[in-house]
């Protein structure tokens, strides 16, 4: 509930009378759930988020995965209501705590003013803390009243999800649908206790002591332009549907934290599409399956995260070397080393764009929401089989993890299936031609000259036999930095939310797009509003054309990233850009807390830069 | 630059190899001049492969030559084949991949004992076990070669080296041993002085249906002469030879080898340097190639033959 003139629920803590009809319209919502890794957290989120997919609501989550092996302490956040909702919320309005360290840990998150429902079972809220709505409820208790048997408190998640329907007034019909689809496969016991889990939360008559339920506004009909139904899922799996759109067929990597959900989905996918991916045993050997997989023809994609990538980059050198088509994703976590490997951190730019050996020009994309990982896959497929290039995707903790709604693909028009072309070479064939870009022959491939091609990470000519000549080395560098230098252009141009010049301009890349949306937006509605605008950057190298005018049009250039300032005072994007276009007005608002933006981080540092 | 395709006449010429066309021969396989040192141990294994392609006679144009890095792994610049070489150690993922991804395609790898055994052991293990349709051969100099002259996994103790100018202290790798450990299904030796054997060696190693392994002691004359004189009768050295057939016996007669016998290959592999040559183990166990061939079938199974936008449909209807 960030709009400033919404009703703020819990606001009333005096109208506990109120009658149970008496129904506040608000906008949106930001839940806490905050338990046990066991109990069942995500699967509440899971089903809220799928039900605003289907019911024409926004829905973003946030979720944290504990470091520890089993258990622990657990959260998930969901923001959901009508219109765009771009972040997962500064501040939760309603905490539910299951345990006394839920509601400690998280209390801080609460705004004031905001909803604590507790597990009086477990947790003694503080009596002197009289910020929040206090709402006392036998959770555990309760549940295994409703379930009863040997479930015990299994099913408290679902008794939650039960009477946050009740307090939301969530379409009852659609959720019992969802659980029943869900639970289905666990037999006909698990659906039932769960729908008497449920039906015992609805009934729970929590409006006496909250004082009034509430209701999500109706979306207006201007934000309603998708033709397709909303599909509810998170960016790695996004990300993974993606590729399988694109025609990617193959795969190799190795497991690391947040990544891993992305090969575990290909594994299981891949052969129901006659594809197949290997786990190999590090990720040197995983680039190197999916290099192998690229130069025998076929569409491939390893990934990794941070530690993963540094291994990758020896034979991804190689990989622009001999020119070979792959797509390569990396889920950004905190570094360095193992650093934070369930945080958030935007600092694997530097390493996408050089990190490698000798002077290797990169393509580096980044998808801006969940959403986009599914388009930027295609993207970044595009790209690879069009210049002969490896691709990295830049993705993060954040995008892997949360879940959204979107309008569904148009699959028709989007599934590609790639076909394996063993055309006979052209007498005069040359693997490395300096006037045009590569067409890699696999093997298979007839020569008609008679000789077959070898490729290599040696220095070649044109004909790719090895050249030690420094003249050649000269243009053959020259000529891959052209050939990153063309994919520029077929890009598209750069889109400017807001003001197209004025005083601010505030730019970011990867999952920081929606906090910095929301942030601009914010801003924009203050008082002596500056005059400001949002660029997202998708491609971070090359950048489509025009970003140096597009910058010179701004008094300043605020970059937001997760990553550190650095020895010279700019996080990595910043740093690039002011090298790139010289301009002293570029400068950063950077954090490594391990969490995503807030909004109001976002508006205190532009504005911080504005009065500067 | 334009992203114009490259577009030139196709002039048909007649391809090599394969049924119905002209045989592969040696004149067709030959590309550019080998660069090893004149007497380097590689060129004669060399010859042999040009042997074992000609009586293999694949499509030429099926062939597939990969490396890593080192004198050894020059070795696909001088094969007219599909190929090339990719970084220092790692030509086993790579060349693996290849063969998992086109059956169609004859794969073949080389690597020294640095790429294969130090950088690459990881690797050679782990082929091994995955047991991918394949062949490797190792050109084992016990030195390396290219970088002129350090210690190599399989350097004896106390050889001299620009690393280990006091001699070296490490026990060598056993590349049999090591092999037979890791699962391999096709573990052989020869010598690159006895040209009919090596040739024998890589072309049933060729045959196998599986991952096959040949380590061929290969005499780096500039940096380690003489290193397998002992095992070189022409030189006065032992050539003792796992022979399949002599079997008068007597037990203490070590070479007398059932190849399916993996404790024996063991036995045979502990033996002293420069130890036996031939076939020390050969089993068939089900390739990746063919377990994901039929995981592919299983699945396609259930989903009917499903095409990828009928998949992608039914599972974005389940996400709504
Ligand atoms: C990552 C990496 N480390 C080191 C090297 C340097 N290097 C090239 S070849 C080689 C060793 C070669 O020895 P071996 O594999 O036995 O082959 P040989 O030259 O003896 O045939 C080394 C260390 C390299 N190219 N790449
Ligand atoms: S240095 Fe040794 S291994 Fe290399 S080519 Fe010369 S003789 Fe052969």
């Amino acid at each position: 509930m960030v709009s400033p003139n919404s009703s703020t629920p819990g606001g009333q803590p005096g109208s506990a009378a109120a009658s149970s009809a008496e129904k506040t319209t608000i906008p949106d919502v930001v839940i806490r759930l905050a338990g046990n890794s066991q109990d069942g957290i995500q699967s509440v989120g899971g089903f809220l988020a799928r039900l605003a997919g289907r019911s024409d609501q926004d829905v973003m989550t946030y979720m944290t995965i504990p470091a520890t092996i089993s258990g622990g302490p657990s959260i998930f956040q969901v923001r959901m209501g009508t219109g765009d909702i771009l972040s997962s919320g500064d501040q939760a309005d309603f905490l539910v705590a299951f345990y006394q360290h839920s509601y400690e840990s998280h209390i801080g998150a609460l705004r004031p003013g905001g909803v604590l429902i507790y597990d009086t079972d477990h947790v003694k809220p503080n009596p002197d803390d009289r910020r929040f709505t206090n709402v006392g409820i036998p959770i555990t208790s309760a549940t295994v009243e409703a379930v009863g048997g040997t479930g015990k408190d299994k099913g408290k998640n679902i008794f939650v999800l039960g009477l946050i329907a009740r307090i939301f007034d969530l379409d009852v019909p659609k959720l019992s649908t969802l659980i029943k689809e869900r639970l289905g496969g666990r037999g006909d016991e698990a659906v039932r206790n769960a729908m008497m889990a449920f039906d015992a939360g609805y009934a729970h008559p929590v409006e006496n002591l909250l004082g009034h339920l509430y209701r999500f506004a109706r979306a207006t009909s201007a934000g309603t332009t998708a033709s397709r139904p909303a599909v509810t899922m998170d960016g790695n799996t996004a990300m993974v549907y993606g590729l399988l759109t694109a025609g990617v067929r193959y795969g190799a990597a190795y497991p690391i934290t947040p990544w891993s959900s992305i090969m575990e989905m290909l594994r299981t996918e891949l052969p129901k599409y006659g594809g197949l991916f290997v786990q190999a045993e590090d990720e040197i050997a995983a680039v190197s399956h999916a290099l192998g997989f690229a130069y025998s023809g076929h569409l491939s994609v390893t990934g990794s995260s941070g530690p993963g990538l540094s291994l990758k980059m020896e034979a991804l050198g190689w990989g622009s070397m001999a020119e070979i088509p792959l797509i390569c994703i990396n889920v950004q976590r905190g570094g360095p080393s193992t650093g934070l490997p369930t945080s958030i951190e935007q600092s694997d730019l530097m390493q996408a764009l050089y990190g490698s050996h000798g002077d290797t020009p990169r393509v580096v994309l980044a998808p801006k929401d969940v959403e986009d990982c599914f388009y930027i896959a295609i993207e970044a497929a595009r790209i690879a089989k069009e210049f002969s290039t490896p691709v990295i995707i830049l993705t993060d903790q954040a995008l892997a993890t949360r879940i959204e709604a979107f309008e569904e693909p148009d699959l028709k028009n989007l599934v590609k299936e790639h076909t394996l072309d063993l055309t006979p070479a052209p007498v005069d064939y040359k693997p490395y031609p300096l006037d045009t870009w590569p067409k890699h022959v696999p093997p298979g491939t007839r020569m008609l000259s008679g000789k077959y091609p070898t490729v290599t990470g040696l220095e070649h000519d044109e004909a790719g036999h090895p050249s030690g000549s420094p003249a050649v080395h000269a243009k053959m560098n020259a000529r891959r930095r052209e050939k990153i230098k063309a994919v520029a252009k077929s890009l598209p141009a750069h889109e400017i939310y807001g003001d197209q010049s004025g005083d601010v301009l505030v730019v970011g890349w990867c999952s920081t797009y929606g906090p910095i949306r929301e942030a601009v937006n914010q801003l924009r509605k203050s008082d002596n509003a500056p005059k400001i605008g949002q660029l997202h950057l998708r491609h971070l190298a090359p950048f489509a054309p025009g970003l140096g005018e597009i910058f010179a049009r701004y008094k300043k250039v605020v970059v937001c990233e997760l990553n550190d300032e650095g020895l010279y005072g700019y996080g990595q994007l910043a740093s690039l850009l002011r090298a790139a276009y010289a301009n002293p007005a570029i400068v950063s608002v950077t954090k490594t807390d391990g969490l995503t933006f807030k909004v109001r981080e976002i508006v205190a540092g532009v504005q911080k830069h504005l009065s500067a | 630059m334009s992203s114009a395709p490259v577009s030139a006449p196709l002039v048909e010429v007649p391809a090599a190899g394969g049924p119905g066309r002209a045989p592969l021969a040696k004149k067709g396989l030959v590309s550019d001049h080998p660069t090893w040192c004149p007497g380097c141990g590689d060129f004669a294994v060399l010859a042999s492969f040009y042997r074992v392609l000609e009586k293999l006679n694949y499509p030429q144009e099926s062939i597939v030559t990969f490396a890593g890095i080192g004198c050894s792994s020059r070795f696909p610049y001088f094969v007219n084949s599909h190929g090339g070489h990719f970084i220092h150690g790692r030509s086993l993922p790579f060349a693996a991949a290849i063969s998992l991804g086109r059956d169609d395609l004859h794969v073949f790898a080389f690597g020294g004992d640095g790429d294969g055994f130090s950088i690459g052991g990881n690797h050679l293990f782990h082929a091994a076990r995955k047991n991918t349709k394949m062949t490797y051969v190792i050109m084992d100099n016990s030195v390396y070669g290219l970088t002129k002259k350090q210690t190599s996994p399989t350097s004896p103790i106390g050889f001299k080296s620009k690393t280990d100018p006091w001699g070296a202290m490490e026990q060598p790798v056993n590349p049999m041993k090591t092999l037979l450990t890791a699962g391999a299904t096709f573990v052989a030796r020869s010598h690159a002085t006895q040209v009919n054997h090596m040739t024998e060696m890589m072309l049933r190693a060729a045959q196998h249906d599986g991952f096959s392994v040949v380590e061929i002691l290969s005499e780096c004359v500039e940096f380690n002469e003489g290193a397998f004189d002992a095992a070189n009768p022409r030189k006065g050295g032992k050539w003792q030879l796992i022979d399949l057939k002599k079997n008068d016996g007597t037990p203490e007669d070590a070479a007398r080898h059932d190849p399916t016998d993996e404790f024996s290959a063991m036995k045979l592999a502990l033996a002293d340097a420069p130890g036996y040559f031939g076939v020390f183990y050969e089993v068939n166990r089900p390739t990746k190639n063919k377990l994901e061939r039929d995981l592919i079938a299983r699945t396609r199974e259930k989903t009917k033959g499903a095409s990828a936008l009928q998949l992608l449909e039914g599972t974005f209807a389940k996400m709504r």
